[in-house]
């Protein structure tokens, strides 16, 4: 049971987007312009970092929307996003993006963790002030996503054909600002 | 130094947003209508939480600027903006606010700890969904802003004088995207 009265029938965010649509309309816009883009960083790979920050906050329901809808751009392998979680450093992603997710974990921690070193690592491998930024705010976006779906104790189912459906749909037909909550 | 070149001698949130304003809009977006539209706590309130999560988080940028908007709202009573910083469990703050800090500071920690005895604590002192929600919203969204701001290592200004100016102007216009400099 949630913590606050929300529609029972709506999973993790939505919930609380439909019980507070003024304050939605800014979180899924916020989303839609750091998430759907392909500028500098891919969809997809934007997608990674916001689905390895959810779970090192172990929120379920983020990690398992965003894992799918991170799967829905890597169709070539429905392993990656597991092996992204598990071990990001030996997954198959490029050196930059490991260098990014290793910036996104330490922003998780919190904003002082991240180093210099770090952000020079990143950029010797051709990461783009841009692609830094957009990191640093991905990651921070979802230890806010995470922290309000979590904090208001909103149920998260556990069927994983659920979050491929809703992965589809926001991919293919209305974003994060065009789709209802319900 | 920040991480990415940033407009010079503009502080923290304000060098961010101008340097991506599309993500920029939202962001402050969101601000505005959880910090000053309709709520049954009021924007005194509800900036005295933003700030205790803010120094929680150590974020000197965030703390400061929002303990100055807490200190110009609170007008007659800004001396109880360090009295909470302090210990707000002996601060002359209401019960219903004490339980709802207590319930900002979880989520601050790890969303998931926020139990059920927490919220009927509040409860018991008369916060209702909205109180609840507002509550642990404005918890995550500075969980968020603190990241942000210390992540790409923005300038923080070290002068109590340039947070009183901030903190009337946020008290005063609130949240309005601030313009680059032609």
């Amino acid at each position: 049971m949630a913590h606050i009265k929300v529609d029972e029938q709506l999973p993790g965010i939505r919930g609380l987007m439909d019980f507070r649509p003024l304050t939605a309309k800014p979180l899924n816009a916020l989303a839609d312009a750091l998430l759907r883009t392909d500028e500098g960083l891919s969809k997809g790979e934007r997608e990674l970092i916001a689905t390895f920050v959810s779970s090192l906050n172990d929120c379920f329901f983020c990690q398992n929307i965003h894992g799918a809808v991170a799967g829905y751009y890597h169709p070539e392998d429905e392993d990656l996003v597991d092996k992204v979680k598990r071990d990001y450093k030996n997954a198959p992603v490029t050196e930059k993006m490991k260098a990014l997710l290793s910036i996104a974990a330490n922003v998780q921690k919190g904003g002082k963790f991240v180093y210099e070193q770090q952000v020079e690592d990143a950029r010797a491998l051709g990461a783009t002030d841009i692609e830094i930024h957009d990191t640093v705010l991905i990651a921070a976006a979802f230890c806010m996503f995470n922290r309000y779906v979590d904090g208001l104790g909103t149920f998260a189912p556990d069927n994983p054909g659920m979050y491929r459906e809703r992965a589809r749909k926001i991919v293919e037909e209305t974003g994060y600002g065009g789709s209802s909550p319900k | 130094m920040s991480h990415i070149p940033l407009e010079e001698g503009v502080p923290g949130i304000r060098s961010l947003v101008m340097y991506r304003p599309d993500t920029g809009k939202p962001l402050y977006e969101l601000a505005q209508v959880l910090l000053r539209d309709e709520s049954p706590l009021s924007p005194a309130e509800r900036e005295l939480i933003a700030t205790y999560v803010s120094h929680k988080n150590t974020c000197k940028f965030c703390a400061s600027s929002h303990a100055a908007a807490a200190r110009y709202l609170f007008d007659q009573e800004s001396g109880v903006v360090d009295l909470v910083l302090d210990d707000y469990q002996s601060a002359p703050i209401s019960d219903k606010l004490k339980a709802l800090l207590t319930i900002a500071g979880r989520v601050q920690e790890d969303a998931r700890t926020v139990s059920d005895e927490d919220v009927a604590l509040a409860r018991s002192f008369g916060a209702n969904d909205r109180d609840i929600h507002d509550t642990v919203l404005i918890a995550a969204t500075f969980c968020m802003f603190n990241r942000y701001v210390d992540g790409l290592a923005t300038l923080t200004p070290t002068e109590d004088a340039a947070y009183a100016q901030m903190g009337e102007r946020m008290g005063t216009i609130g949240y309005v995207l601030p313009q680059k400099p032609a």
